[in-house]
Parts: structure tokens; sequence; C-alpha cells
């Protein structure tokens, strides 16, 4: 499926935008992502499974922050970044 | 980054890693453009054994911490490939929130590192910052919730682990700061750790006849490298040194002037004098400003182990409003011995004569998280 990458990310894509990975849930997309981009997931959902708390995941246009979410070839999920910081 | 003279300050910030580069006589000093732009850099520490390995603790406002680490002075930058991180599944449900301090281990373990975080863990590294451990013995101590700030942080930034200092005579004496909570010792390399607070103020609680043995706030604690039964500390209630014989924290801040008082961030020792040390006192009254006492910045010297104090303002500015941290203080070990901070507002300020007089380096530059002195390897310059 397709993943979208914000721009905190990209120096782990090599600056691409767009992914694509494979995965029944989100956190099987994240632990995809991180196979082909080593690091990128630790900067996304801590120790405990958890979402960092200034990053959102979307599944096509909804808002998750349950990882176990699932989600199908169809589906294209948008990692972004919360509103944070100054 | 990666011009390379003789002596660097390494300048960790809210936006970034910089490094000044200084020439052999401290007097001219070239600001690299930053690296890790808009990343907040806790620490920025050189390996002193190896003189090559460059390991950066850095956050987003958005992404998780981590550790990167250099061999050409900043060129190229890798990620540690298992950053410090507490065990999954940990019973506390802790994540680490900072990468805070940061400290090469001990002459005989070359590739160890610690690292001291927020929430209050320690994290050690035994392939040169590449790979992190939890050292459980800490972080999983019988005693870790009650010392510890947790799950409540009342630390304005959050509690965080600092000041890991490892006694030149054996690796696995370790001492670590907790703000808050307060200094603790292991004997066996982490496995177990007691608290050493005794004579210490903690104004902050209620007072009670009988003396806390932890609760404390150490703002910054030191070790002498050659005297290593010296530690000095500055404390959130005072300036402190301990001879560990007397096996007690002494109040040498009583003996600074009253109007200025003996509140602050960071502490330096000299490399070779355990009789010097260096403080830059904030204003701790009233509400806390933790700016300078009456907007008039001034380094303290001792050259007594804390029995008389020497003001040091030649040439700072006046007034000025800004605080040094604990990490945004540091010294050089040339034969006139060369003082450096860095401030909140952005400005590097060095003293090439132990304080006596001060010369503006940068200014400009975000606010300033850690500064720290370093001599490369000259193969990399």
């Amino acid at each position: 499926m397709k993943v979208r990458i914000p721009t905190p990310l990209l120096s782990y894509t090599g600056e691409e935008r767009t992914v694509e990975a494979d995965g029944a849930t989100v956190d099987d997309v994240l632990a995809d992502l991180d196979r082909q981009f080593p690091g990128l997931r630790f900067r996304v959902v801590d120790e405990q499974g958890r979402l960092r708390r200034h990053m959102k995941v979307f599944v096509n246009d909804e808002s998750t922050r349950d990882l176990s979410t699932a989600i199908s070839e169809i589906d294209e999920l948008t990692l972004m970044q919360a509103l944070s910081g100054g | 980054m990666g011009s390379v003279g003789t002596s660097v300050l390494l300048v960790g910030t809210r936006k970034g890693v910089f490094t000044l580069t200084g020439d052999a006589s401290r007097q001219g000093w070239t600001l690299s453009p930053p690296k890790f732009l808009g990343h907040i850099a806790q620490h920025v520490v050189l390996d002193p054994r190896n003189r090559r390995r460059l390991v950066a603790g850095v956050s987003t406002g958005h992404l998780g911490p981590t550790v990167f680490w250099s061999d050409d002075l900043g060129g190229t930058w890798t990620e540690s490939t298992r950053p410090p991180a507490f065990r999954t599944g940990d019973e506390l449900g802790r994540s680490l929130a900072a990468v805070f301090w940061l400290t090469p281990g001990h002459v005989d373990e070359p590739d160890v590192w610690y690292a001291g975080g927020s929430p209050q863990g320690l994290f050690r590294s035994e392939d040169g910052a590449v790979t992190w451990e939890p050292v459980d013995g800490w972080n999983d101590h019988p005693m870790w919730t009650t010392w510890a700030e947790w799950p409540e942080q009342n630390t304005p930034d959050g509690s965080m682990l600092h000041s890991v200092n490892i006694d030149p005579r054996d690796p696995a004496h370790l001492y670590l700061g907790l703000s808050a909570g307060g200094v603790f010792e292991s004997t066996d390399g982490g496995a177990d750790w007691h608290p050493i607070n005794a004579g210490c103020a903690i104004a902050f609680l209620p007072e009670t006849d009988a003396e806390p043995e932890f609760g404390h706030d150490p703002h910054c604690v030191r070790l002498h490298p050659t005297h290593p039964d010296r530690l000095y500390q500055q404390n959130h209630c005072g300036i402190y040194r301990m001879d560990r014989a007397d096996a007690r924290w002494v109040r040498i801040g009583d003996n600074m002037p009253r109007a200025t008082g003996d509140i602050g961030f960071p502490i330096e020792l000299h490399p070779r004098d355990p009789d010097t040390a260096w403080v830059f006192p904030m204003d701790g009254t009233d509400v806390w400003p933790r700016t300078s006492p009456d907007g008039l910045p001034a380094v303290y010297r001792t050259r007594d182990a804390g029995t008389s104090w020497t003001r040091c303002d030649d040439g700072l500015p006046a007034p000025a409003w800004y605080t040094v941290k604990r990490q945004a203080m540091t010294v050089d070990e040339e034969p006139s011995v060369g003082v450096y901070f860095g401030t909140t507002s952005g400005e590097i300020w060095a003293s090439a004569d132990e304080g006596d007089t001060w010369n503006c380096l940068a200014s400009h530059l975000p606010e300033i998280y850690s500064l720290e002195h370093a001599r490369p390897d000259p193969a990399l310059q």
C-alpha cells in the first residue's frame, strides 16, 4: 500500500514522500517501514508501542492512534506531524 | 562542520548543533553552519579517549529521542541502530522522552558510553554509542519509584538523570544526579545504588528533624579528575563540596556574597587543581527568575575549595538577562585554563585566563543547552 511520509521523516526514506509498505495492521506497516528504513519506527512509536504524542496516523482520511487498526492493500496510510512546538 | 583546528567547542542548542573551531591562541574562532537544524540537541560530546567519536543526543518537537554519532567531527552522522530506550513491556510503562546527558566511559572500557534520560533512566552502550541497553540495576531498582520523580515530573522541562561521573580509578564506581531526587552512587558497575546526600539542603520540602536521604535537587555534579575523592555540586539549594572521607556535603556556597547567593545550574572544575572551580550564579529569590542576580552576569571562581569566591565579570555585558544551563559551561586543559559558557540567549563567552577577562565568541545562536570543549585527533584536521 501507499504510505505518505511527513517532512521530519524524509531523511529516513531518502527524501521519498511516498513509499510502499505491507501489513495487515498499522503496526505491521510501521514494522515494514522500519525494515526498509531502519530507525523510522522508533521516532514515531515509543518503546511501549504508543504513537508519540505529536505524531498522527491516518488510514485514508480517518485518524487513529490505535496501531492495531486493520488496514488493507487498497487503503492509504498517512503519517503526519501534529501541531507542535515553537 | 568538518573544519578542525586545535580546539573545538561543541554547541548543543534548541535548534541544532554548531561547532566553534579555535586557533592555537584561542583568540580566533570560526562558527560552523548548523547541523540537525531544527532538532533539539541536548548534549554533544567528543570521546576524550579516541578524540574521534562525536556523540549527540537529539530529538525534535515531533519525533522521539535518538542518538547520532560521527567520526569526522560532524561531517557525516550515523544514527544509533538501537537508541537508548526503556525495555518494551516495562512494568511502569516508561518511555524515553529525551536523551538528556552523555558521558564517555572509563578509559579501560574504550567503547562504553552512558546516557541519562528524561524520565530518569540510565542507559549504557558498549560499542561506541551504536547500540544501547537499559542499565537495569538503576532503572529497575526497587527504590527507583521512590528516588525518581515518577509518575509526576515536577522539574520544569521534565525530570532528568544527569551528571554521570566515573571514578578514574575504578570503572565500576559510578555517580549520577537526579533533578530531582539527589546524588546516587554505585560501586558495582550500576547493579546497585545508594543515595549520598547528607549535608545537602532541601528547601523545597517541609523541614523535618530527620535529614532526608534523597529527594534533593543537584543541578550539576562534578568529580575531580585527578582527585576523585573530591566532588562538587551546584544544587538547587546551594553550592557544595564533598571529600569522600567526610561522607558529607559542605555548603561552600555559604561563602558566596549574600546578595548574589549560591543558586545556579553549572559548576566546572579545574582539570588539575582540585581547589579551583567556577560557577555561574542565578537569581533564586522571589519567583526564581533564574537570570543573573540584578541582571549583572558573572562567573564566580574559588581557588581554595570554596572557602572564598572571586567575582569574574570583566568583559561581560551589563545588564543582561540570560541563564546558563547545567551542561552549558566547560573548561579546557591549557596551562592557563580556558573557561567557556553558553547562554539561553544564544551567546558563547570565553575566558583564556581562568575567568579574569571575558570575550564573546558567538552571538545570535538558538538557546544553548550544552557546551563542551574538545580537542580532536589532529589526524582529523
